[in-house]
């Protein structure tokens, strides 16, 4: 198909569906093969997300029930072998069920949008990645009802504890293999769609701040998952077929578990934040209404932090014996992270900066990530300090770090995400009110609940256990308390975007924040298919341009 | 970057909605609960698995068939033909990071926890003196404290051979890709047959190799941190050239009937890149697991 002259009309389906019917007529299922045979990119990211909704809603009933458990001193509702099943349980299912599964969904629906794609660049494996999601998930529920109950080592399955449980860790390690091929298929088609279905006009230094953060993300994925799914597979074999690689007896090492883990553990953490860092650059400039500033520096920073998580992965190991030089490198390159990290910070702000600020939700939620974020970032920079981590080590000040840097880190973008693009994706609007409440509940929750977590590890709180000493109880109670009420207002969330749905707030225009992203060109809802012939350059370096890009 | 020098197909290929995706996940879960049931004494195990990988078979077959009609059918444009090199890419970039997980865990092994234990190296002189005081260490001949007796693979018998059949096999196969390039269709045959004959003898060394190991020299998967080193990174190589074998003999079976031309090959130059990869662990593997 030719160029047509006014771009304009090149935008959604509706023109080019009259083209090219015979072509498409079979690319829409109805009913359940729609999902289920799914190669649309927007019906697999509606999958993604709504598979993250539902790990985020079990994953959060099982922090309901350490909180529970915490809420006074004594042993409450559960035995403490489940106490640890569940915080097992927890963190796997919120980082490779809720968190990463988000994040590759918002890729899945946007990235085409936003790049002038007509889809990913394998349409029928990306809809495998998410298929095999389900399973796993399915793997981990099962191994709760197995003799022995599920895995209870905590998410980071260290040997030697993690050799000696029944059949539910064996069901853990087949679930992450699982998860593992998704993330490896899920991320070699979001570096491909990148590198190589974007719009002309639209170079690598002049693409969205969300397609860099989500390549880099998605690069340092392809690299680490295949080290996790050696490490489980080590264990593995060490658990039935007599292999010694963390056993002692046969010159093995539990430590070199950790060592393996934790070289897949960093790049992870900025797995579930890079992405987090891309959707805030896209929403700050838009409800500041300039410019995202310092976009080189951005992109640069973003790099940098990717190849610095894979020289720090030992600072989660200080109290395991080390030699000091080890030490010291891994405490000295630690900090370095936190320059690169500082500018984007820097640059959220200086974007801020006389812009001419307007607050709806995605704006609260991307605000309040920069500030939460940084908190989590500050206590990190604490916990990189190798005689300081002495003491911190396993405590609830880590506890309370990881959870700023998730909760009100990754999770918050990823509601903001929601918000901002929610229009797009349904083509209604969301009800301000209703929004703003909910960024509200969830602030003030969040901090009830996380905050007292660094007094508690300061005074020496052990992280997983289910019984404490009764010095800890007052902030536990009101840790206890700030949880509870946090999940209450993610129903709330739940109704939001159901009540969006159903269109009870009324009907979105196709640009309705004004922004010269790509996404917005098209109408709303985003028809089926998009961009099925690469858009007009003109109408590209237009919005290059409204970016200062061009 | 391509993009950026305009290769953009007039219509990118999105393939129709299909069903392998699904059929393939129910494959997978079936081969995780059947080889966690089975590892776990739970009867029904080797059926479940038995299932997962019949299920596996057809899923490869229906898939991938799915894609060479769509590519005899000339469905792939440019843009797609990037895609594949792309991706194909990557994936070999994710499997050095697999086997560098092991190659890591051999290090590891070799340089800091078998000395540690063996004659207590720095601060860890306590760990021999209190635990293991009579262990001498002596790679790779005693690799653990508690360990049977066994005795270590040479590196000049057949692990040489092996070494040199696939250095050969990667020779005749870049002979096979020009004879495709300059459309001699006999030389491309020859030379992809060589390939997967030398790649089938290289697979019957191994397995050779593993008999003589594990029953002559007493080598075992729990035979310290060699035995398992050893057999792990051997093991999955070997699997890697049979799934490197399969993909030649697919390509193989494509050339007999008239599938590529001189410009259209990519699942060929798949196939090879993939086929040289594992060549390149091999060598890797040769020096440090067998010969230093």
């Amino acid at each position: 198909m030719s160029t047509t002259a006014n771009p304009t009309i090149d935008l959604g389906a509706g023109h080019h569906d009259h083209a090219h019917d015979h072509d498409h007529d079979h690319h829409t299922l109805t009913g359940w093969r729609r999902w289920v045979y799914a190669t649309n990119h927007k019906d697999i990211g509606t999958l993604y997300l709504w598979f993250s909704f539902a790990m985020f809603i079990t994953g959060g009933l099982m922090a309901l029930g350490i909180r529970a458990e915490l809420f006074t001193p004594g042993l409450q509702f559960w035995q403490p072998e489940f106490f640890n099943q569940l915080t097992t349980l927890h963190g796997v299912i919120m980082v490779f069920g809720a968190i990463m599964p988000a994040f590759t969904g918002l890729a899945n629906w946007m990235l085409p949008l936003m790049l002038g794609a007509p889809d990913m660049a394998f349409a029928r494996m990306n809809n495998w990645s998410f298929w095999l999601l389900p399973p796993a998930a399915l793997l981990l529920i099962i191994s709760l009802f197995v003799p022995g109950g599920a895995a209870a080592g905590g998410w980071t399955l260290y040997p030697p504890l993690s050799l000696q449980f029944g059949m539910g860790m064996d069901l853990a390690i087949f679930a992450i293999h699982l998860l593992g091929i998704s993330s490896i298929m899920g991320s070699i088609n979001i570096i491909t769609t990148i590198l190589n279905m974007r719009a002309p006009g639209m170079t690598l230094m002049k693409m969205p701040m969300f397609a860099w953060t989500a390549l880099i993300t998605n690069y340092l994925l392809v690299a680490v998952a295949p080290v996790l799914a050696g490490a489980v597979t080590m264990l593995l074999t060490d658990r039935h077929f007599g292999t010694h690689f963390f056993k002692a007896v046969g010159g093995g090492d539990p430590v070199l578990f950790q060592h393996i883990f934790w070289f897949f553990g960093h790049p992870e953490v900025y797995i579930m934040a890079l992405p987090a860092f891309g959707v805030v650059s896209q929403i700050i400039p838009t409800f500041a209404r300039k410019p995202l500033f310092g976009y080189h520096s951005m992109v640069y920073a973003t790099a940098s932090i990717a190849i610095l998580s894979f020289m720090v992965w030992a600072h989660h190991m200080f109290s395991v014996g080390m030699p000091a030089t080890a030490q010291l490198f891994f405490m000295f390159m630690t900090m370095l992270i936190a320059v690169p990290t500082g500018v984007k910070v820097f640059n959220w702000i200086a974007t801020m900066w006389q812009g001419s600020m307007s607050f709806e939700t995605p704006m609260l939620f991307a605000v309040g990530f920069v500030c939460l974020f940084t908190v989590g970032g500050f206590s990190g920079l604490v916990l990189s300090i190798a005689p300081v981590d002495t003491q911190m080590h396993d405590t609830y000040y880590v506890v309370a770090h990881f959870h700023y840097v998730l909760v009100a880190g990754a999770l918050f973008s990823l509601f903001g995400a929601v918000y901002y693009w929610l229009p797009k994706w349904t083509g209604n609007m969301y009800s301000e009110r209703a929004g703003k409440f909910h960024f509200w509940w969830s602030m003030v929750w969040f901090n009830v609940t996380f905050f007292p977590m660094h007094f508690l590890g300061l005074a020496g709180m052990p992280r997983r256990i289910p019984d404490y000493p009764l010095q800890f109880t007052d902030f536990n109670a009101i840790a206890s308390v700030g949880a509870f009420c946090f999940g209450l207002g993610q129903l709330f969330f739940l109704y939001n975007v159901i009540h969006t749905i159903r269109g009870g707030v009324g009907k979105a225009p196709a640009n309705p924040w004004d922004s010269p992203t790509l996404e917005w060109e098209v109408p709303s809802p985003a028809p089926h298919h998009t961009w099925e012939t690469p858009p007009d350059e003109a109408l590209v370096k237009k919005g290059l341009a409204a970016q200062a890009l061009e | 970057m391509n993009v950026e020098n305009g290769v953009h197909d007039a219509h990118y290929f999105v393939p129709a909605p299909s069903k392998w995706p699904l059929v393939g996940s129910i494959s997978l879960f079936c081969l995780a609960l059947g080889a966690a049931f089975w590892m776990n004494s739970v009867a029904a195990g080797p059926y479940i698995l038995a299932l997962g990988f019949a299920i596996l078979l057809w899923m490869l077959f229906g898939w991938f068939g799915d894609v060479i009609r769509e590519s005899v059918h000339g469905d792939y444009g440019k843009q797609v033909d990037y895609s594949f090199r792309w991706g194909m890419s990557w994936f070999i970039f994710s499997e050095v990071m697999f086997f560098s997980a092991f190659f890591g865990a051999l290090f590891y092994m070799r340089v800091l926890s078998v000395p540690e234990l063996g004659f207590g190296v720095g601060y860890h002189a306590e760990t021999h003196g209190l635990l293991w005081p009579m262990f001498n260490e002596a790679w790779p001949m005693a690799s653990g404290p508690k360990v049977d007796a066994y005795e270590a693979m040479s590196a000049w018998g057949i692990p040489a051979i092996n070494t040199a059949l696939l250095l050969t096999s990667g020779a005749t196969l870049t002979w096979a890709h020009w004879g495709l390039i300059e459309n001699k269709r006999g030389k491309l045959k020859l030379g992809l047959a060589a390939t997967v004959l030398l790649g089938a003898i290289f697979l019957c060394l191994q397995a050779y190799e593993y008999h003589h190991a594990w029953g002559e020299l007493g080598l075992k998967l729990s035979s310290g941190a060699y035995g398992a080193t050893f057999y792990m990174l051997t093991g999955f190589h070997g699997m890697h050239v049979l799934v490197g074998a399969i993909m030649l003999t697919t390509m193989l079976v494509r050339v007999l009937r008239g599938h590529f031309d001189q410009h259209h090959h990519f699942g060929f130059e798949a196939a090879a890149w993939y086929w040289h990869f594992v060549d390149v662990v091999w060598l890797i593997l040769f020096v440090f697991v067998y010969c230093v």
